[in-house]
């Protein structure tokens, strides 16, 4: 009786904490080796390749870049020489700066009008949350593609043409409906009931808002926050449509428009610019993988 | 006074307006107002610094006869549904794989989204590199190996160039398909899996027959996204071949942009953007009917 109680206990016990077999009993090594790792390795490397050859090919000089002879896929000699050129010969890091100022103001303006317009349709409720919710989520189906011409001619007309806050008013338009979105995914989360206790103490909606719904929704607001700052780093239409100088470009467009001179590519520096372009999306995503691809699979699931 | 101010501030209706403000402010002005107003510019001949008259629907006519707008429809068509097609197959397998009992699996799915998270414009120029006529690392394996004996045109010739800014879509797009997906294989209980493989289930029936019916609502809305992001494609096409050769990668987005930017032809290129409205609405429509029909099917409310 014991026995079988104990058993039962362990069997629950082991699926619930360490179930690292599942029901692999069921296949053998060689059959999992040939049906799981042999293609998720060949997934693996093609995913990565591009980023391994940006990396090769922004330190190797350029006598080995256009050698057929070299195994191509490693360096003799490294070189600094096409990272110094981008540094110092090119806008390059002012590049960087507009970017840095553009994904940072466009991402605080988003979150703080995605916070509210969440909060009112989610808990508020007043009349016709609905209808705005599902505005909101259309919002979100309009592609950049089809707005920039429009947006061109009001963004002229407002002279606005070539500045950074031509960028900084139009990204909130693809980032405050997905922000909102996910926000409500995780406002809809948090119980009720604390919000009736603070009702009932008096608290006023606003201090509610503060005190209570934002500090348990800290996790959206991460999520939120990286996907707006990625979304905004790496926007290139509205950029190359808006801005014409190179000292106001974005690091997308000015390397596309800037790096590429004539029949002769400098692809030395041409990868460098957009490994370096890469990577702060790329550092700052390593540190948050898991609030990235929980905003990105809430906002599907919802 | 005091009384009214503390009364609007409780009541839901009032607050609610209010607090959706800034963020209605910026989508009318931003978001609402270019909508219209770029429907509008497609029936107007505006040029750049030219505010344009209504023409009717001159601009649509003229655009139906002209054949490079007509080789981009085919080229939009045929990008967005060969894209989508490998992308859903390769990332429904993908997300299978990465749905077993792996070791290291947070490391794998965090490296798999990678090239999802980078912009888009600098991996395209990797693969401009990838795909150079004369340096290709892929001409160059495949001639080490001995397989082909000169140098592949990949962004050359026009289906070659077709295939190829294929790829490097699908290379971007399968992370974001598999990763969706795998979220949605997490909430398929084990339980369907070992009652079916008690009933002799091979592992492709439970596939079939368990892992698809249950993704098909998450399949929908994944494919539903993908399906308008690959539609509306415009930074690849831009960096690797701006439409070339011969138009034959120029889809709808890079020429309205060439017409309307560069071009200087502002409506012309408008009617080209508006005309891709009524595919995405197709496609949205679709995706929202075959879901109403799922979760009535699995006894869900009508929503």
């Amino acid at each position: 009786m014991t026995a079988a109680h104990e058993t039962q206990a362990g069997v629950a016990a082991g699926r619930a904490v360490v179930d690292t077999q599942g029901m692999n009993y069921l296949t053998s090594l060689p059959r999992r080796v040939v049906t799981v790792w042999v293609p998720l390795s060949v997934f693996v490397v093609v995913l990565l390749f591009p980023f391994y050859w940006m990396a090769m090919t922004a330190f190797k000089p350029d006598a080995e870049l256009l050698s057929r002879a070299a195994n191509p896929f490693w360096i003799h000699s490294p070189t600094l020489a096409h990272v110094k050129h981008l540094l110092f010969e090119t806008a390059y890091p002012s590049w960087l700066w507009n970017t840095v100022v553009v994904s940072v103001v466009a991402t605080v303006i988003s979150i703080f009008c995605s916070v509210l317009a969440a909060y009112a349709i989610e808990r508020l409720r007043f009349r016709g949350s609905r209808y705005v919710g599902m505005a909101i989520f259309l919002a979100y189906l309009v592609p950049p593609s089809i707005l920039f011409i429009p947006l061109a001619t009001m963004v002229t007309e407002l002279h606005l043409f070539d500045t950074r806050l031509a960028l900084i008013l139009t990204y909130p338009t693809f980032l405050i409906p997905f922000c909102t979105w996910l926000l409500m995914g995780y406002f809809k989360s948090i119980p009720l009931e604390l919000e009736e206790c603070a009702l009932i103490d008096g608290a006023s909606r606003l201090q509610i808002l503060i005190r209570i719904v934002l500090p348990l929704a800290v996790p959206g607001l991460i999520s939120a926050g990286i996907f707006a700052f990625t979304l905004s780093w790496n926007e290139f239409i509205y950029a190359l449509t808006f801005i014409s100088s190179s000292e106001v470009k974005t690091v997308p467009v000015g390397v596309v428009t800037e790096l590429v001179e004539g029949d002769i590519y400098h692809w030395g520096p041409l990868m460098a610019g957009a490994l370096f372009g890469s990577l702060p999306v790329a550092i700052l995503y390593s540190f948050f993988v898991e609030y990235y691809v929980s905003g990105l699979t809430g906002a599907v699931k919802e | 006074m005091a009384a009214l101010i503390s009364r609007l501030q409780d009541n839901r209706n009032v607050l609610g307006l209010v607090f959706l403000v800034p963020a209605a402010l910026l989508l009318l002005v931003f978001l609402t107002y270019p909508l219209g107003l770029g429907t509008w510019l497609g029936f107007t001949d505006a040029k750049i610094g030219r505010p344009g008259v209504w023409i009717g629907l001159e601009n649509f006519e003229y655009l139906w006869g002209d054949s490079v707008t007509r080789l981009a429809l085919f080229n939009t068509i045929f990008y967005t549904s060969v894209a989508s097609v490998i992308k859903f197959a390769l990332g429904l397998w993908l997300a299978v794989l990465l749905n077993k009992n792996l070791p290291f699996k947070a490391t794998l799915r965090a490296i798999v989204l990678l090239p999802f998270i980078v912009p888009t414009a600098l991996s395209a120029l990797a693969f401009w590199w990838i795909y150079d006529a004369q340096f290709s690392v892929i001409s160059w394996a495949l001639t080490r190996m001995g397989l082909i004996h000169q140098y592949i045109d990949f962004l050359g010739d026009p289906w070659n160039a077709r295939f190829s800014t294929i790829a490097a879509n699908v290379w971007r797009g399968v992370p974001f398909v598999a990763i969706t997906l795998l979220a949605g294989l997490q909430t398929i209980s084990p339980s369907y899996y070992e009652a079916a493989s008690l009933d002799g289930a091979s592992p492709w029936q439970q596939f079939r027959y368990v892992t698809l019916p249950l993704l098909t609502p998450i399949i929908a809305i994944v494919m539903t996204f993908s399906v308008l992001f690959t539609f509306t494609d415009f930074q690849l096409i831009y960096v690797l071949t701006r439409g070339g050769p011969l138009n034959a990668t120029h889809l709808m987005a890079t020429l309205s942009f060439q017409r309307a930017i560069p071009g200087g032809s502002l409506g012309e290129g408008a009617a080209i953007a508006t005309a891709m409205v009524p595919f995405l609405l197709a496609a949205i429509l679709v995706a929202y009917f075959g879901l109403q029909r799922r979760a009535w099917q699995q006894g869900g409310k009508d929503a």
